[in-house]
């Protein structure tokens, strides 16, 4: 067996209160991708800090070939060979393709001055070796994600990276741009570098690593060969138990028409979007990031103008000028960034359920603060949301009761509409399946749900009609039993027949 | 021509369209308005106009930097009045008695130091505590204005040296001395900013600090280099101005920080950092001197003048986030 370029051994590390890693080692050959997985909070964001040395590991060792070695910093990782592909890209938008691969280290002459013909020799000979259709002085900002992705992995060929860290990389790219990157993954691969490749998504993970290695509560759970294993073995290691993914069957009767929407476009964001909503049915919207999903949500919650086209409630006719006239109308949003935009992290929890309708719960000219919290009481157990007592702050719960607090804000509100903007995003894989389960039973209570969403299980697993949207356009309706991933695949990347409207 | 090219064009060059239609509007408009029968755009006035410009743009060009690095200052009109009254009251000093006018190099240098230090304590804070720079530098503002009012009380501090007079009025190929320390700090700063590495990472941190701190540039110590310039400035500007007056109001420099803010912004600097350039601050100053000036020219009072700056600062600002193309996809509130 050849020697690993990068080992880490019993490595531990503990913040108050919490032991975020608890003896994790695993090890990456030269020429191999590897996987690491694991739920939020499993502890991977935590062991790649470690590696970059943003932390330093309360005991372990990181062992680079042979050698000991010890990460004082960022800069002295990167010196080391061990380069990172943050998820969050982490450019400086303003600035050039040039000036962001060698942030940190621009070539310098006299005085502090700038080598700029050094660096744009140097920038184009690595954008040559990628093959990209940018130079290096284009500004960044200009690029698209794909490509400004590209500059994030020009930055780790700059040096001789031993091994590279992929962190979700493929999070907002479309297919053929993961062709791409897949491809400099591989040209990597046989350059001998060893390379930690993290995802959710198994259908990549399945495709292009070698070895699998699984954490959970900051523990290591064992390292499989990917042609060894499937799914199903891999999501036990991560929640420690089976998942159920089935499909969605429950087919209950549906009611009448709530929402109609027809030939709705809002600029460049999305165009001549129609379709139906009956109470009683969930709504899946699926499609790639920048395919106009959330925008036409946040149209219908009057934070954009339409346009053109109509939006039909009940059968009339309506305007909505702003979220407070969507409320009054009886449409309700669950957005998809939790913590920026469905709560106020630092107020507790009856407060932060009762936010819309708080002007409606006077007592002369006070709060009457016994209805918040018989309304706190009712919502709190009709969703089994686990919280000491309402005066818990709302940021010190976990991800899913902070969503069940949100969909209780709405339902206090009595909605025709619920619309759901990633439900689970960034919630563990457990309380994952509770909110699906929560989504149904709301259906079957007869409120009509739209549910917008990237992962393709939770989609299928909830909806009863999906909608496939690419490039601002609906391509294609799908009733629960025509459709099934290849053809929801096809859709969402363009290649689907376009469905007249 | 690309989506967001006139935009584009339009911003970058908007300060100067700017400059020019106040030129205009204040030379026909004195024709009708004015007192002195003098022309707006003579000449003399214009080379006043710069000199006068001096020090709030010496300030202005520090505040640059300062604000692409995503901070600001509020200290500087307080680190003014400090600079000042160490270059008058140190040239009285006895230990300096025998150097003649030799006291004059040492007085600007103490000043010089004294600004530069203030502002390095200014960087220092917000580097160890991490607390923000408009706080930081708030209460800096009113600490260094208290020791200005203990060290006189709410007496002036005077010193006139005419050797020292002599060369602040002084006009070479035809410019004042201090339109000369504008013109330099200009290009010094220019420099700075657009030619070294550390004006480079200056514009990475205001962009993104994440990105500058995994790419391993020092952030701390470069916003600490970035405070102390700033100081220094201010107190350049202090020893350029009160060379020629001799006589410091412990009140002095007072408002200055919103001045020279307004100028940066005016100039084309994002307040939230990352962009900004100094032409566009020197567009900035001489844009607000001509409006103070052409206002005075056609019979109006100061208070007209703050007015009439503040609503153009908001007219400025809104006119911005309507040129930007993605401003048309913001959400609205």
């Amino acid at each position: 067996m050849t020697h690993p370029v990068l080992r880490l051994e019993n490595i531990v590390k503990t913040f108050p209160g919490v032991r975020a890693l608890d003896g994790v080692s695993f090890s990456v050959l030269p020429g191999e991708v590897h996987a690491l997985m694991g739920e939020n909070g499993a502890g991977k964001s935590t062991l790649m800090k470690v590696l970059g040395g943003i932390y330093q590991p309360d005991s372990g060792n990181i062992l680079m070939g042979e050698d000991k070695a010890v990460m004082s910093g960022p800069l002295d990782a990167k010196s080391k060979g061990i380069v990172f592909i943050h998820q969050e890209l982490s450019l400086a938008e303003e600035l050039s393709v040039a000036e962001n691969i060698y942030l940190g280290e621009l070539p310098r002459k006299s005085l502090g001055r700038v080598d700029w013909a050094k660096l744009s020799e140097q920038t184009n000979a690595i954008l040559e070796k990628l093959n990209v259709g940018f130079d290096a002085k284009t500004r960044v900002g200009d690029l698209s994600i794909a490509n400004q992705q590209m500059v994030e992995i020009a930055r780790a060929l700059t040096v001789n990276a031993k091994a590279v860290i992929f962190d979700e990389p493929t999070a907002s790219l479309t297919d053929a741009e993961k062709v791409v990157l897949f491809d400099v993954i591989s040209d990597l691969k046989n350059e001998g570098v060893g390379i930690i490749y993290i995802s959710h998504r198994m259908e990549e993970i399945f495709k292009i690593t070698d070895r699998i290695t699984v954490l959970r509560d900051g523990q290591y759970q064992g390292t499989v060969n990917t042609a060894e294993t499937d799914e199903e073995a891999v999501t036990q290691l991560m929640i420690g138990r089976k998942l159920d993914l089935t499909r969605n069957a429950s087919h209950h009767e549906l009611g009448d028409v709530a929402l109609e929407v027809r030939g709705l476009s809002c600029g460049k964001l999305y165009q001549d979007v129609s379709f139906e909503l009956r109470r009683g049915e969930v709504l899946g919207f699926y499609g790639l990031v920048g395919a106009g999903r959330t925008e036409i949500a946040e149209t219908l919650f009057g934070l954009r103008d339409p346009s053109a086209g109509q939006i039909l409630l009940d059968g009339e006719e309506v305007r909505i000028h702003s979220p407070a006239d969507a409320i009054a109308k009886g449409i309700s949003l669950v957005p998809e960034d939790r913590k920026g935009q469905g709560l106020v992290l630092e107020m507790n929890c009856r407060d932060n359920m009762t936010l819309p309708q708080v002007d409606d719960l006077k007592a002369g000219p006070f709060v009457a603060e016994g209805a918040e919290v018989a309304i706190f009481d009712q919502y709190r157990d009709q969703l089994d949301i686990r919280t000491p007592g309402w005066k818990q702050k709302a940021g010190n719960l976990s991800g899913g009761n902070q969503q069940k607090i949100v969909i209780g804000k709405w339902l206090s509100m009595h909605p025709n509409v619920l619309i759901v903007d990633e439900p689970t995003r960034g919630i563990d894989v457990g309380s994952k399946s509770e909110i699906h389960k929560l989504l149904r039973k709301l259906a079957a209570q007869g409120y009509a749900v739209i549910v917008i969403s990237s992962e393709m299980p939770e989609v299928l697993h909830v909806s009863d009609r999906i909608i496939a949207m690419y490039s601002g356009r609906i391509m294609r309706t799908f009733t629960s039993d025509e459709v099934n991933e290849d053809n929801l695949i096809q859709a969402i990347s363009g290649l689907g027949s376009n469905e007249a409207a | 021509m690309q989506p967001g090219a006139l935009a584009k064009a339009l911003k970058s060059g908007a300060i100067w369209g700017f400059i020019l239609l106040e030129l205009i509007f204040f030379s026909v408009a004195g024709e009708f308005l004015s007192l002195s029968d003098k022309a707006f755009m003579d000449w003399e006035n214009m080379l006043l106009l710069l000199k006068q410009s001096a020090p709030i743009g010496i300030i202005a060009m520090g505040m640059t930097i300062v604000m692409v690095n995503g901070n600001i200052d509020l200290s500087v009109g307080a680190t003014f009045a400090i600079a000042a009254i160490v270059l008058l009251d140190s040239m009285t000093w006895p230990i300096f008695a025998g150097l003649g006018d030799w006291v004059i190099p040492v007085a600007w240098l103490l000043a010089l130091m004294a600004g530069a230090l203030l502002g390095a304590l200014n960087g220092l804070i917000v580097w160890k505590t991490g607390v923000d720079a408009f706080i930081v530098t708030l209460g800096s503002m009113l600490g260094y204005r208290g020791i200005v009012f203990m060290f006189n009380g709410e007496n002036p501090t005077s010193h006139l040296n005419w050797t020292l007079v002599d060369f602040a009025e002084a006009q070479f190929l035809g410019l004042h001395t201090a339109t000369w320390f504008l013109l330099g700090v200009t290009f010094a700063i220019w420099f700075l900013m657009t030619r070294t590495v550390h004006g480079r990472n200056a514009y990475a941190i205001g962009d993104n600090r994440e990105a500058a701190v995994n790419a391993g540039i020092r952030v701390g110590p470069h916003m600490m280099v970035n405070f102390a310039i700033i100081g220094f400035l201010a107190a350049l500007s202090a020893v350029v101005f009160y060379s020629e007056s001799g006589s410091v109001n412990p009140n002095d420099g007072q408002l200055y920080e919103l001045w020279v803010i307004t100028a940066v912004v005016l100039g084309g600097t994002k307040i939230t950092g990352g962009a900004g350039n100094v032409i566009g601050t020197f567009g900035g100053v001489v844009a607000i001197q001509l409006l103070r000036k052409g206002l005075g020219h056609i019979g109006a009072d100061t208070s007209t003048v703050n007015l009439v700056i503040g609503l153009i600062l908001i007219a400025v600002l809104f006119l911005d986030k309507q040129l930007n193309v993605k401003g048309k996809e913001e959400l609205k509130i």
